[in-house]
């Protein structure tokens, strides 16, 4: 249909990674004792978020390239 | 719960990325072809994707994690028993009528297999019913933002319904479909921290099992064959035949609003391999919903501590209790894109029914294409305005879940009956059809009103559902049999592509064994067969 929807999944998990990687990293760490078991959830699960929307934008990029005269 | 300013842009990214979608495809929406069924070029995997997300509304997220904290490992026969026989079925022996008929909406094979007046009923009872579901989502989503974040009612059933109103009728289905895809990566997402945190919480599996307030809520079947042993008070007969047969075939296998995303596949293998495409997701979906509502019990017998006394609100309180400002963002964005995505496949398969089904066939036929594109888009924004009456509609209900198998059980079940007699017996009369379909939802009704005033009893609302689909099936059934022995046959060469035994069957010898249906199928359900046994 034109639009490859790899291109706007892999955007919008990019950032969503990069904003809980660095909240992660700045957030007082009381707020991980307090909520999620001592983990820094937020800083894994945003290296995990970040990964999967390169690794969709990587396909959409090939994808597209391929299709190219 | 509190959320901070990081939450709140997480959303808004949200919301800015779903309108942008919609833009994106405003363009390419030409015919009534696009905006309906996308052109019928979408790829299988992600028409599968929707398959499945389209039902992931309100009901299924919140819903089966209330239920499973309710009910227990129970709730794994909405997955591993109904969903997969009947996801399985449409997908092998189903899908290639339907895709193969070139027909527009399930309303439309009706009028090809009967008649114009089967295919009107079931028109009008399909959109009648969209109307009432859409309101669920809406609904539920207003008041569960009012109830953790203090968010006015209005403004949230407002905002969404008006994001859910622009994307469709901007980019028709769609619209719908990318972002059900995108809803299915946020989900997943979303809730899987909140498995992987509650299970630690509790000490893992072990620890789970040994935490919860009753030894059978860690089984899916071992209490199953007398229903006084289990909470929601139904028996094998009643699980099997009336879930797993009746119920989730109904559902899968004739509602429009699932079976219009494998009539937007690109080509016959794609809208084959959709459902079991789907099906896969769907199988592992209990540990994203059924295991968080365990820990949930587990962690607050009594469901005063953290669930506030209330099981609906089991996921929100699991959110609350594990998620940090940052992931927070992340769980709540996933939970309201399940309500608009929910919203959003009602919308766009009532647009289509009403548009071909009534308003072409019956209002103003013979206008050109342009004109019936129009009309899809002023449906859009009607079905979205009724939407938003119709939760006031649900509001009279104390369980969505409840008014949801209700309706199921109305409508869903008795077509079931006519599908599956015209599309398996070719001997099954033109007139039957309106004839059997009618007297099954008259069935539905007469029990419902039986059973709403008492004179026939059942352990529980869910104990009711299952045998009033039961009833309006085997009504449906039956008169459509009876009508058949006493009217003509239809010629055969009509019915090429319409009945089992008349049509080619697709070929696959074409193509690699992991693109085949059958083969597909099989290992779907092999490795269903093999959850069931773990939790037993």
């Amino acid at each position: 249909m034109g639009l490859d929807i790899r291109l706007p999944i892999g955007i919008i998990f990019s950032i969503y990674g990069v904003v809980l990687l660095i909240y992660g990293a700045v957030a007082d760490p009381s707020i991980f004792q307090e909520k999620s078991l001592g983990v820094n959830i937020d800083l894994w699960w945003g290296l995990a978020m970040l990964v999967f929307g390169v690794f969709m934008g990587a396909l959409a990029f090939r994808a597209s390239r391929r299709s190219e005269p | 719960m509190h959320p901070h300013f990081v939450d709140y842009a997480i959303i808004a990214i949200y919301f800015v990325f779903v309108l942008g979608i919609g833009f994106a495809l405003r363009g390419r929406m030409k015919t009534s072809e696009d905006f309906f069924l996308s052109g019928r070029s979408i790829p299988g995997w992600i028409t599968g994707l929707a398959f499945m997300s389209a039902n992931l509304g309100a009901l299924e997220v919140m819903g089966h994690c209330a239920n499973a904290a309710k009910y227990g490992m129970f709730v794994n026969h909405f997955y591993w028993l109904a969903a997969m026989l009947a996801m399985c079925f449409v997908g092998v022996y189903m899908m290639p009528f339907y895709y193969g008929s070139k027909v527009r909406s399930v309303p439309e094979f009706l009028r090809k297999r009967y008649d114009e007046k089967t295919r009107t009923l079931n028109a009008l009872s399909f959109a009648a019913m969209t109307l009432l579901v859409s309101g669920v989502d809406l609904y539920a989503m207003a008041i569960l933002f009012q109830r953790l974040l203090n968010w006015p009612f209005w403004a949230s059933v407002v905002a969404s319904a008006l994001v859910v109103a622009i994307y469709i009728y901007l980019g028709g289905l769609t619209s719908s479909i990318y972002n059900e895809v995108l809803q299915f990566f946020l989900i997943v997402f979303g809730f899987l921290p909140l498995a992987i945190l509650g299970l630690k919480a509790v000490g893992g599996f072990a620890g789970l099992k040994a935490s919860l307030p009753n030894p059978g809520y860690a089984h899916t079947w071992a209490n199953i064959w007398h229903a006084s042993d289990n909470p929601m008070g139904i028996n094998w007969f009643g699980t099997i035949f009336g879930l797993g047969f009746v119920l989730s075939f109904g559902y899968w296998c004739t509602d429009f609003l699932v079976i219009q995303r494998g009539l937007a596949a690109k080509d016959m293998p794609a809208a084959q391999r959709t459902p079991l495409i789907a099906a896969v997701p769907k199988m592992f979906f209990p540990l994203l919903v059924v295991l968080p509502g365990l820990v949930a019990i587990a962690l607050d017998p009594t469901t005063k501590l953290m669930m506030g006394g209330r099981y609906d609100n089991a996921l929100p309180a699991m959110l609350g209790r594990f998620y940090p400002s940052g992931l927070l963002g992340i769980g709540l964005t996933a939970l309201m894109a399940s309500f608009m995505s929910g919203m959003a496949g009602n919308v766009t398969a009532f647009n289509t029914v009403w548009t071909f089904d009534i308003y072409q066939t019956h209002i103003n036929p013979g206008k050109d294409d342009h004109h019936y594109l129009t009309m899809g888009r002023m449906a859009t924004v009607f079905a979205v305005v009724v939407g938003i009456g119709t939760a006031f509609i649900v509001l009279r209900f104390n369980n969505l879940m409840d008014y949801l198998q209700l309706l199921f059980a109305f409508f869903n079940a008795p077509l079931f009956g006519t599908f599956l007699l015209g599309m398996f017996w070719k001997r099954t009369s033109a007139h039957s059809g309106f004839w059997g379909l009618l007297c099954g939802i008259l069935a539905a009704a007469a029990h419902y009103s039986l059973y709403h005033f008492h004179y026939i009893h059942y352990p529980s609302d869910m104990a009711a559902n299952f045998y009033q689909a039961i009833w309006a099936f085997v009504v449906c059934f039956c008169v459509t049999v009876v009508v058949t022995f006493f009217t003509e046959p239809r010629k055969e060469e009509e019915l090429v592509g319409l009945v089992y035994s008349l049509t080619p069957k697709p070929k696959t010898s074409h193509l690699p064994w992991y693109e085949r249906p059958g083969i597909l199928a099989i290992g779907i359900l092999a490795l269903c067969t093999v959850l069931n046994i773990i939790f037993w």
